[in-house]
């Protein structure tokens, strides 16, 4: 290929994605501030509430619950390659609160809640129902968007530590149960061994990464196109969005808590 | 009391809208005809600031419809969209009092209810429709909910998108009865979009006929059928011969 083209088509595309991050940014911005400023919503919020949080409890508890007791098992039989099997309980202690809990909360909750965010707003949009609205005088960012992201910003934390602790109860389950330990000492290890700061970091991911899915959730919907193609595209877009941004997010907050 | 002027949109190469010049005074009736696909819908949306227009004005009592207080200039005004825009995670009664359960016009919940009741007895709906959802009407039906929901908080102004279509020749002549009555008795202004010649002749003071993305024709309805033009002589005889083509 030509060098110039290249660099032409390279430029167009980072122009490309500056201009989404730009336009996501100030789309981020503006839900932010339709949160603090009446009129509010507070039906659509508790029934937000209700969707992200209470019925994303199975999900999150099951994806927990699997994961810790992989991880046990993992963690004991290449522990025991170089004699570390006894620190199981804190290596999942560590792995499940620090980084396993949140990311995969985040994650399923990206597929579960982003994406019916994104689908139930694009097809409003597709159905002028979003149209509808402005002529009823209220404003979608205030009725559609802010509490949906108000509620994940609340829940996802919540769930994130659910998710710790179910994931913790499973590596638990299966160390006690399967590979010999003793439950007592399981627990005392495990509660020893965490910090504050563990438990903080998780929290403030869970945070952050619900504020992501559910805004992913709202901007892809709201910019969807016409048609259902437009709602599909909007969906998919939404959830890879929001998975690719929890993953970069994850990085970076890591490194913000853990490498001093 | 609505003037739009001069009024141009495009999508993309499609030039929708090529200089659209309307008056409609207030407490009249106009009814707008024309072609599928000729730009009727992007015109009252245009009006509303659900479209913005690429260039001419919009005049509502005088002033630019997109200056000052949004919500003041929305609170006027109420519209029928052509597909209904029920919102579909309500009962219908929510949908037809939506107005009136939050925002400046907010009333108590039994009020709104009565009222939103009264207003589908309007269009035709029996009281045991209001808590069923959307989804679980007839499309005719949808769209009587619609128009009993432009039509819950009283505005001055009401835009109706094909309010006719998809119903019963009787279910019809009731709508067009209550937009005639919505206009004479409350002293409301109307815009109506409709394919119904009947419909036409029911409601209208005033007719426009939308072609080629200007106003081909605007007058009295009465002047109709003597207007020598044989773009709107062809559209109310519905003939496919003539000035305009059958494939647009
Ligand atoms: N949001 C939009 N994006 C792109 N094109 C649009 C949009 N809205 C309308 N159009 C185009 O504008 C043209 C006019 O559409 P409009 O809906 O106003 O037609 P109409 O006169 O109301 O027709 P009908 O009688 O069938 O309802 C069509 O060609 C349509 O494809
Ligand atoms: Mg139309």
């Amino acid at each position: 290929m030509n060098p110039i083209n290249f660099l032409g088509r390279l430029g167009r595309t980072v122009l490309t994605a500056l201009a989404a991050l730009g336009r996501l940014s100030l789309f981020a911005f503006s839900t932010f501030t339709h949160m603090l400023r009446p009129p509010f919503y507070p039906r659509e919020f508790f029934s937000s509430l209700l969707n992200i949080g209470w019925l994303s409890l199975p999900v999150v508890g099951l994806t927990a619950v699997f994961t810790g007791g992989a991880l046990a098992l993992q963690i004991y039989s290449g522990g025991a390659r170089f004699n570390a099997e006894s620190v199981v309980p804190q290596i999942v202690a560590i792995g499940i609160v620090r980084e396993l809990g949140p990311v995969l909360v985040g994650l399923m909750i990206a597929a579960r809640v982003t994406s019916s965010i994104a689908a139930e707003i694009a097809t409003m949009k597709v159905t002028e129902q979003i149209d509808a609205l402005v002529t009823l005088s209220t404003h979608p960012m205030k009725y559609l968007v802010a509490p949906r992201v108000a509620a994940a910003l609340i829940t996802v934390p919540l769930l994130v530590a659910v998710g710790d602790i179910i994931g913790i109860a499973g590596g638990y389950v299966v160390a006690t149960e399967n590979l010999g330990f003793n439950a007592a000492a399981y627990i005392k290890n495990t509660v020893d061994f965490l910090e504050l700061n563990d438990v903080v970091s998780s929290l403030v991911k869970g945070c952050a990464f619900g504020g992501i899915a559910a805004t992913m959730g709202c901007y892809y919907g709201m910019q969807s196109g016409r048609g259902a193609q437009g709602v599909g595209a909007a969906t998919k877009s939404s959830v890879e969005a929001a998975a690719i941004l929890i993953l970069a997010a994850n990085f970076v907050l890591t490194g913000m808590f853990f490498s001093l | 009391m609505i003037r739009m002027q001069n009024v141009h949109k495009s999508f993309g190469d499609n030039r929708v809208l090529r200089g659209i010049d309307l008056h409609i005074a207030k407490g009249s009736s106009m009814v707008i005809i024309g072609g599928s696909g000729t730009g009727k819908s992007v015109a009252l949306k245009s009006v509303l600031g659900l479209i913005k227009p690429d260039s001419g004005t919009i005049l509502v009592d005088g002033k630019p419809a997109d200056s000052g207080d949004r919500d003041a200039f929305l609170a006027r005004f109420g519209m029928l969209f052509q597909g209904g825009a029920l919102f579909d995670s309500l009962p219908v009664w929510q949908n037809v009092a939506f107005r009136l359960l939050r925002g400046t016009l907010k009333r108590p919940v039994d009020e709104a209810r009565e009222i939103a009741i009264e207003k589908l007895r309007r269009v035709g709906l029996k009281a045991d429709v209001a808590d069923l959802l959307p989804a679980e009407l007839s499309g005719g039906m949808q769209k009587r909910v619609g128009l009993a929901r432009a039509i819950a908080a009283e505005p001055e102004i009401i835009f109706f998108d094909e309010p006719t279509t998809g119903l019963d020749p009787i279910m019809a002549g009731v709508i067009n009865d209550l937009i005639r009555e919505i206009v004479v008795e409350m002293g409301a202004t109307a815009m109506t979009i409709t394919h119904d010649m009947s419909s036409v002749r029911a409601i209208a003071d005033n007719v426009a006929m939308l072609h080629d993305g200007v106003i081909q024709w605007t007058g009295p309805v009465a002047d109709m059928d003597a207007s020598g033009d044989p773009y709107l002589d062809q559209f109310i005889h519905g003939r496919a011969e003539g000035p305009i083509e059958a494939v647009r």
